[in-house]
């Protein structure tokens, strides 16, 4: 909210604190400061000028050739091409070297001949606009009309555009200060300065409105009070300057006296108000009640609006004729020929006047004060002040008498005055009258051991919250730090340990951590070629999406890692080896929360990678992580991958995870045009299943001894199936398989394939002789022979 | 016989003299000392000798034989030390040629700042908690003081899965769970991924990453907060920096703050990094507010505690001078292997 310091000065004496200084202290008592404008500080040497004489330009016909009156000796000599000044008028003059609001520099220079001393400007060149001076015009140089003006003046003062507007960040525990008079009870504490708050005094006519409009609350909770106040002949004009400027700092756009009214006490109270006409309030009855569905209304904004049930209406004996605390209709609204309106000031329940903005679409500055929480007891005071400004601007008689319905629960909020606890609390050793002083400040009143807080500040509800207040004005920073006492102890649990153990082993192994979205697109799934009525295209759906792409929770973490190497791929980084421990999100009933799996998933591309390279990686990390007891298995079934170059890993029967290169299909959708490999792995899973106990094993003390074997086997016989025979006829003395060549070619039958074996045997409690090793050989040549694959000759 | 032996030494040293490669040595050891050699040659002829001459001849030949091995000797050891030479002389390289790189795997840089983070709790006894990322509507705003309604929930746009089911807006809802599990002390921090909806920019992203932190125990006072915190902000900002707790407003905490270090780079002043102001917030923080506490089964009356909460992209960002948040997510190699 921007507050006008000019305005705010009436209630509070600051003398001529620097805006900076003024923001810093505002801030750290409470009330934060976003930044702070001085208005017209950019313009430059622009003065009043009263033109002394016109004369044509000797060498054009469109120029005229004034001199002005700038309060020095010597008038200033002005070339213009305006046509609306006369003499005797006071205009503004940008001199020799003077700045313009959109930062335009001016300079003196000829014109045809002719010395120009400066510009006359127009409001525009000064940064106001036609609503700040109603009488001013479009096209043309801005003819002031302003009391007190004279020459030689600095336009800012002659014209009042010299306020300084201060930005706040009003936080919604405290819609009091949505006003300036709550940020003066702010600033008046902050300083120490008195606050000077003004009883409005009305004058009325002496005839009373009983008898002209009626007013009755039929939702009670929804709208605890409601008051009223007519003026008659209404002479609908525009405001004058003082309202219209401080109207204007406050980011308020004028408008004519009566709805410059009701903001004026909006700004100044914090009270929302509006105004009927009272023609247009049929048989003078007043209903607030919730709208019955099918009923419409247009609002000022010119929208017809279909109400539901839901929404609570101020309305005549027929109609509605405005949405509670939100906007008024266009119809009841205030015309130029309107001579007898009713003032509104009432309370509504915040909440209900938020969900009807929010479902209209339509958040006011009415709304957005009333859904914070208003005090029913501001709304006679503002009706009051609105009248009094009627009286102030002539704009009307004000009739006797409040018409009011008050529905308001007055249970008076009492908060135990515990100031040993606060002190303990805050670590603080204030006394209990230091503490009183701050509670009287902020208008809070002592029954007894209890507080009792202002109705205008609904947070206060707890001895807590009094600490806050006693702690922002005694000061956040004079509070002495301490440190936590005792002796926690933290430490990683054993599955982040875990994690970050995968994390290392990965960044050693040269592929680099990635951070990707949780939400895809339901068309990534087509991207990863998966069938149609798979069961991970059920997702977890979000109802309110920014857009498709983002618009479900994965049940894969493939297509985040898809779309990050596509998007190296098109940056064209030759390579990319990339990892992340990503989440993968599987609903479950819809009432239960979705369950939440960990995934390792690795994707590379480049040309030192292939489907061993990525295997390896697989195999490294698995051996880092103490996880032994896993199969693997080929797969052709595996949508998003290669068919003949796909392993599933398997653990007692689990799923462990998946590896291979990515189908060219799938690949293609991303425009990737060279091999991707990727694998998955279930950390969950590999958790429960790591060795977490290692122990050492003594380094042998005896000779290995190696044997070569080379068989030719059929060419779909899988090295695997090889090794597992050899390893079980070797038994209890195999140290290692190594494979060092598979081989089909020339030399070698058709279907058939090549494949040598080192094997490494040894003993851990002697020398192992050749015998003993030729005898494990012979025994793995012979069951070899059982499945196919013999000796090479 | 005598002779011949001076001769064989003389022309065998001679030889030596003018000899320079290795072959020639090995050749001219066989040539005098070897079976069919030179000097083996005059020795065989030593029968013919008398039995005074036989040894004064003897002792001559095995003198000429020492001095001849000797002589190869020390010419083997400089043609060695000749070899050795040349050979360093021809393995010259360019050593300013690149070297050979191996490609090795880089943290992203949120991980990097996050452990530095952890690790800074961690020595300050905390332990790290996680918890669901979807969450019940309970967890994220009514137990934390946010009903229905309440305006609060403006500020934190939502995603919705269900009515009761969202993905959660904060970390906070793993504070809510380990409150309600573990009985005070607490000291916990739960950093992860939270979820607003922002529209991505420069400076706004749906998803991102927070840390909170949860202080629950007897006699837990705001001076605790402040010195913790004080100790976080130094330990991750360095020991010079200038803090300063500033009054706000958050539903689950009371008092609240937010905390602002002095601008780095105009020391207070006010520069363009931290527009105008001096200061640059880094988080928000306060006393858990009682209700939260007792939402939680803990009595407010005999326990207190203090919550934080910072979101980590804006600090790797200042860290690293990193202008656009959509860098961390779009994960080019070229951005990831800068850090």
């Amino acid at each position: 909210m921007n507050l006008s310091m000019r305005w705010l000065k009436e209630f509070v004496d600051i003398g001529n604190i620097s805006p900076r200084e003024f923001s810093e202290a505002l801030t750290m008592s409470g009330s934060k400061v976003e930044g702070y404008e001085i208005e017209g500080e950019i313009l430059k040497n622009i003065v009043v000028c009263k033109v002394i004489s016109i004369e044509k330009h000797p060498d054009a016909d469109k120029l005229t050739v004034c001199q002005v009156d700038i309060g020095e000796a010597e008038p200033l000599q002005i070339v213009t091409a305006a046509t609306n000044l006369k003499v005797g008028d006071l205009c503004p003059v940008a001199k020799d070297n003077s700045v313009l609001a959109d930062g335009t520099k001016i300079k003196k220079g000829k014109l045809r001949g002719v010395m120009s001393q400066g510009m006359f400007c127009s409001v525009a060149e000064l940064g106001v606009t036609l609503n700040d001076f109603p009488y001013a015009i479009t096209d043309g140089i801005f003819v002031i009309q302003e009391e007190g003006a004279y020459p030689g003046q600095d336009i800012r003062e002659a014209i009042g555009f010299n306020d300084t507007k201060v930005e706040f960040e009003i936080t919604s525990n405290r819609p009091d200060c949505f006003s300036v008079i709550g940020l003066a009870r702010e600033t008046a504490i902050t300083f120490g300065k008195e606050l000077k708050l003004h009883t409005p005094v009305v004058k009325t006519i002496g005839k009373s409105c009983k008898d002209m409009l009626s007013v009755k609350i039929k939702n009670p909770d929804l709208c605890p009070m409601y008051c009223a106040k007519i003026v008659e002949n209404v002479k609908i004009g525009v405001s004058p300057r003082w309202l219209r400027e401080r109207l204007r700092a406050m980011g308020v756009r004028p408008i004519n006296n009566i709805v410059d009214i009701t903001n004026y006490v909006m700004l100044e109270y914090g009270q929302p108000m509006h105004a009927f006409d009272l023609r247009f309030i049929k048989n003078g009855e007043i209903n607030i009640r919730l709208a019955e569905s099918g009923e419409k209304i247009t609002t000022l904004d010119g929208i017809e609006r279909n109400l539901s049930a839901k929404n609570l209406v101020i309305a005549d004996a027929e109609k509605p004729v405005a949405i509670a605390g939100v906007m008024g209709g266009e119809y009841s609204g205030i015309m130029d020929d309107t001579t007898t309106i009713v003032f509104e000031s009432a309370n509504f329940n915040g909440s209900s006047v938020r969900l009807t903005a929010k479902e209209h679409g339509m958040r006011t500055d009415a709304s957005s004060r009333y859904e914070k929480g208003l005090d029913y007891n501001n709304c006679i005071p503002a009706l009051n002040r609105a009248c009094e400004l009627v009286n102030m601007l002539d704009a009307g008689d004000v009739l006797d008498d409040i018409i009011i319905d008050d529905c308001s629960v007055k249970n008076q909020r009492k908060i135990p005055f515990d100031y040993e606890w606060i002190n303990k609390f805050l670590s603080t050793s204030l006394s209990i009258e230091e503490m009183k002083d701050i509670l009287t400040k902020i208008e809070c009143s002592f029954d007894g051991d209890y507080i009792i807080p202002p109705t205008f500040r609904p947070d206060l509800e707890h001895k807590a919250d009094i600490a806050e207040e006693i702690v922002r004005f005694y000061g956040y920073n004079t509070v002495k730090s301490t440190s936590l006492s005792g002796g926690a102890q933290g430490k990683y649990t054993e599955r982040q340990k875990f994690d970050n153990t995968i994390s290392n082993t990965m960044l050693a192994l040269g592929l680099s951590e990635i951070m990707t979205y949780s939400f895809i697109s339901p068309k990534y799934y087509n991207k990863i070629l998966m069938p149609e009525n798979h069961l991970l295209r059920k997702s977890v759906v979000i109802s309110n999406p920014l857009g498709e792409d983002t618009s479900i929770m994965r049940t894969t973490a493939l297509p985040s890692m898809m779309e990050i190497i596509a998007k190296n791929y098109n940056n064209r980084n030759p390579y990319a080896y990339l990892f992340e421990i990503a989440k993968e999100y599987i609903p479950t009933d819809d009432d239960k929360l979705p369950e939440e799996k960990n995934k390792l998933i690795a994707g590379m591309y480049g040309n030192n990678v292939d489907f061993f390279v990525a295997k390896g990686i697989v195999e490294e990390l698995l051996e880092k992580l103490n996880i032994c007891n896993y199969d693997i298995e080929a797969s052709s079934t595996e949508f998003s991958y290669h068919p003949g170059r796909c392993a599933v890993f398997t653990i007692n029967g689990k799923r462990l995870g998946v590896l291979g290169e990515i189908h060219p299909k799938c690949s293609e959708n991303y425009g990737i045009n060279t091999k991707v490999y990727t694998f998955v792995l279930d950390v969950d899973l590999m958790f429960e299943n790591t060795q977490r106990n290692k122990t050492y094993i003594p380094i042998p003390k005896f000779p290995a001894v190696t044997r070569d074997l080379a068989l030719i086997c059929d060419i779909e016989t899988p090295v695997l199936t090889l090794e597992k025979v050899i390893s079980n006829a070797v038994g209890g003395i195999l140290e290692n398989i190594k494979l060092f060549d598979v081989y089909t070619g020339k030399q070698i039958e058709k279907g058939k394939k090549n494949v040598a074996f080192s094997i490494s045997m040894r003993s851990k409690d002697s020398t192992l002789t050749d015998e003993q090793a030729n005898k494990a050989i012979n025994k793995a040549i012979e069951a070899l022979e059982n499945i196919g694959a013999v000796l090479r000759s | 016989m005598k002779e011949q032996l001076e001769n064989i030494r003389k022309a065998a040293l001679n030889a030596l003299n003018e000899l320079n490669i290795q072959q020639d040595l090995e050749n001219l050891r066989v040539k005098v000392l070897g079976k069919k050699g030179e000097l083996t040659a005059i020795l065989k002829q030593m029968g013919t000798l008398s039995a005074e001459e036989r040894p004064v001849i003897g002792q001559l030949a095995n003198e000429v034989r020492t001095t001849i091995e000797k002589a190869i000797e020390e010419k083997q050891a400089e043609l060695k030390a000749k070899e050795t030479e040349r050979k360093l002389q021809e393995e010259k390289i360019d050593v300013t040629l690149p070297g050979k790189r191996h490609i090795l795997g880089y943290k992203h840089p949120l991980s990097i700042v996050l452990d530095e983070i952890k690790e800074i709790f961690i020595g300050m006894g905390f332990n790290i908690v996680d918890g669901p990322e979807i969450e019940y509507d309970y967890y994220n705003f009514e137990a934390l003081n946010i009903p229905k309604n309440h305006p609060a929930r403006d500020t934190q746009d939502t995603f919705y899965i269900t009515e009761n089911i969202l993905l959660r807006t904060q970390t906070s809802p793993v504070q809510v769970r380990v409150m309600e599990k573990q009985k005070p002390p607490i000291r916990i921090i739960s950093p992860g991924r939270v979820y607003r909806s922002d529209a991505i920019d420069a400076t706004h992203s749906p998803l991102f990453h927070q840390i909170e932190g949860l202080v629950v125990d007897e006699g837990i006072t705001f001076a605790d907060l402040k010195g913790t915190l004080e100790t976080f902000i130094k330990r991750l900002y360095g020991e010079n920096s200038v803090i300063r707790f500033r009054p706000h407003h958050f539903p689950f905490t009371e008092p609240s703050a937010e905390v602002d270090v002095q601008c780095f780079s105009c020391k207070g002043e006010g520069c363009r990094l931290c527009k105008g102001e001096g200061w640059i917030e880094i988080l928000g923080c306060g006393m858990v507010h009682p209700k939260v506490l007792s939402n939680c089964g803990i009595d407010p009356e005999k326990y207190s505690g203090f919550a934080l909460g910072l979101g980590l992209e804006r600090v790797a960002m200042r860290r690293y001078n990193i202008d656009d948040l959509r860098l961390f997510y779009e994960n080019d190699v070229r951005f990831l292997s800068q850090f």
